[in-house]
């Protein structure tokens, strides 16, 4: 694997090895084992956006493994002088051996792949995708389930500017789950990714009802209203809370269903749900660790099987 | 084309000959190939005309200019179908294939407002993948954004 911007990148069996992979990595995840893999190994995190999770997860997942991090923000840097995305990645490609990217630009991951030669991870471009958030979601799902297929599965709230949901989707359609996006009609899917999800032979509904799906849902997998996409305030004061999960909305849900969320939540979540066994989504947070771990092993080309000390 | 369908233009004594563009679509191509001002050749225009291909399709005839390959690139994102004949001296001395790439570097640009490469300060060539060719699908291989055909000849380089 040399970069990963989408989910086409990678194969069902690579997310599937990848999945199994992170699951061999949680005593290291944990800190209950030490096991230097990837030392010697630097990894560059380039965050022309905010970040706390995903940055700090591939931080604590690279540092486990015994390598190396080099933190990059826009902040005092040459960006803010007008650099180049080009040229700021030209510096990295000499600096690092692989490279986490997320940048406010839509197709910043793609165009930093094709200026360097290390490994890109995109971290989130925009609105478009965040496939290693995917991982992590995925490997959350199947902990729970221990399956995909035949799962029906709630994507809710801005699934027009949520890279999560664009990256999600396309994962689960290709593993045959039962999708229903929930969205109000400013903030639907893009056609051009409900498009290529059917193409992937999905099973696809949309809606803009949320509570009359939660009692025949797996999975709910709520999003945030992204305030910083909205192009103005009035706009965004229309969406804003449409969508809010609280305790007493759960009453009728199957016992085993999960809720999720790629966090940082703002009313989607009522913290009264937080104590309920549906709440899954700091222990999805923590999945970030040894998902991320399994892949910087895989494009940095590390057999995490060698020497038999993982099995 | 069919006799009658000649006797509605000129012939040109040489030139570039294009057929088979669909109806209504003329004027777009003129922009496309950036003929539409500037130049000084002849152009002949029909419009509209009834085809068995296409149902309708308009003609153009460009006077003392044989269009190049990477004019014919051009040409395919809006007229796909179209035939292209070179004359000289009243005859067809050439036809030449259009064909749409699968990939188009530094023809268009994508429309997307939050798209990477609208910062114009950045290097790398705007690329765009042709993913249907029936109806014409086009998308930035950066961001993925599908561009609307209708107003693509705003987004020529």
């Amino acid at each position: 694997m040399d970069d990963l911007i989408t989910m086409d990148d990678l194969t069902n069996e690579e997310i599937i090895k990848l999945l199994d992979d992170a699951k061999k990595m949680l005593p290291i995840a944990k800190g209950e084992t030490y096991l230097p893999l990837l030392k010697g190994k630097v990894l560059a995190n380039m965050f022309f956006e905010n970040s706390t999770r995903t940055r700090m997860s591939f931080e604590t997942a690279m540092k486990r493994l015994g390598g190396e991090v080099l933190n990059f923000t826009t902040a005092g840097s040459s960006v803010s002088k007008g650099e180049t995305l080009f040229d700021t990645m030209q510096m990295i490609d000499g600096y690092a051996d692989v490279a986490v990217i997320r940048h406010p630009r839509q197709g910043a991951a793609q165009y930093s792949a094709d200026s360097v030669n290390i490994p890109i991870l995109n971290a989130g471009d925009g609105a478009g995708n965040h496939p290693t958030q995917t991982l992590l979601d995925l490997f959350t799902i199947k902990e729970a389930h221990g399956k995909f297929e035949g799962l029906n599965i709630l994507i809710v709230g801005d699934l027009r500017y949520g890279r999560t949901a664009h990256s999600l989707s396309n994962a689960l359609a290709r593993f045959g789950v039962n999708l229903t996006l929930v969205a109000p009609k400013s903030l639907k899917m893009p056609e051009e990714i409900v498009s290529d999800l059917k193409a992937l032979g999905g099973v696809v509904n949309e809606t803009d009802k949320l509570y009359e799906q939660i009692k025949d849902s797996d999975v709910i997998y709520m999003t945030r209203i992204q305030k910083e996409r909205f192009p103005d305030e009035d706009e965004y004061s229309k969406v804003s809370g449409i969508y809010t999960i609280s305790e007493s909305d759960l009453v009728d849900a199957k016992k085993n269903m999960i809720i999720m969320h790629p966090l940082p939540r703002v009313d989607e979540i009522q913290s009264n749900v937080d104590s309920t066994k549906h709440a899954k989504y700091f222990e999805q947070a923590f999945n970030g660790i040894p998902t991320r771990m399994a892949l910087l092993c895989k494009c940095l080309e590390i057999d995490i099987s060698k020497g038999g000390l993982l099995r | 084309m069919s006799d009658a369908e000649m006797r509605r233009v000129t012939a040109i004594c040489n030139g570039t000959v294009i057929d088979h563009i669909p109806g209504g679509e003329a004027l777009q191509v003129l922009r496309m190939l950036r003929l539409e001002s500037g130049i000084s050749n002849p152009i002949s225009l029909v419009m509209n005309v009834p085809s068995d291909k296409l149902g309708r399709k308009d003609v153009l005839k460009i006077e003392d200019r044989e269009l190049v390959q990477e004019e014919l690139d051009r040409l395919a994102i809006i007229a796909p179908e179209a035939s292209v004949a070179i004359i000289r001296n009243y005859g067809v001395a050439e036809k030449r294939q259009v064909g749409l790439n699968d990939e188009l570097v530094n023809i268009i640009k994508c429309s997307f407002s939050n798209c990477i490469t609208q910062n114009k300060k950045e290097p790398l060539p705007h690329k765009l993948r042709v993913v249907s060719r029936n109806p014409v699908e086009i998308r930035c291989a950066y961001c993925g954004k599908i561009q609307d055909m209708v107003d693509i000849s705003e987004q020529i380089i």
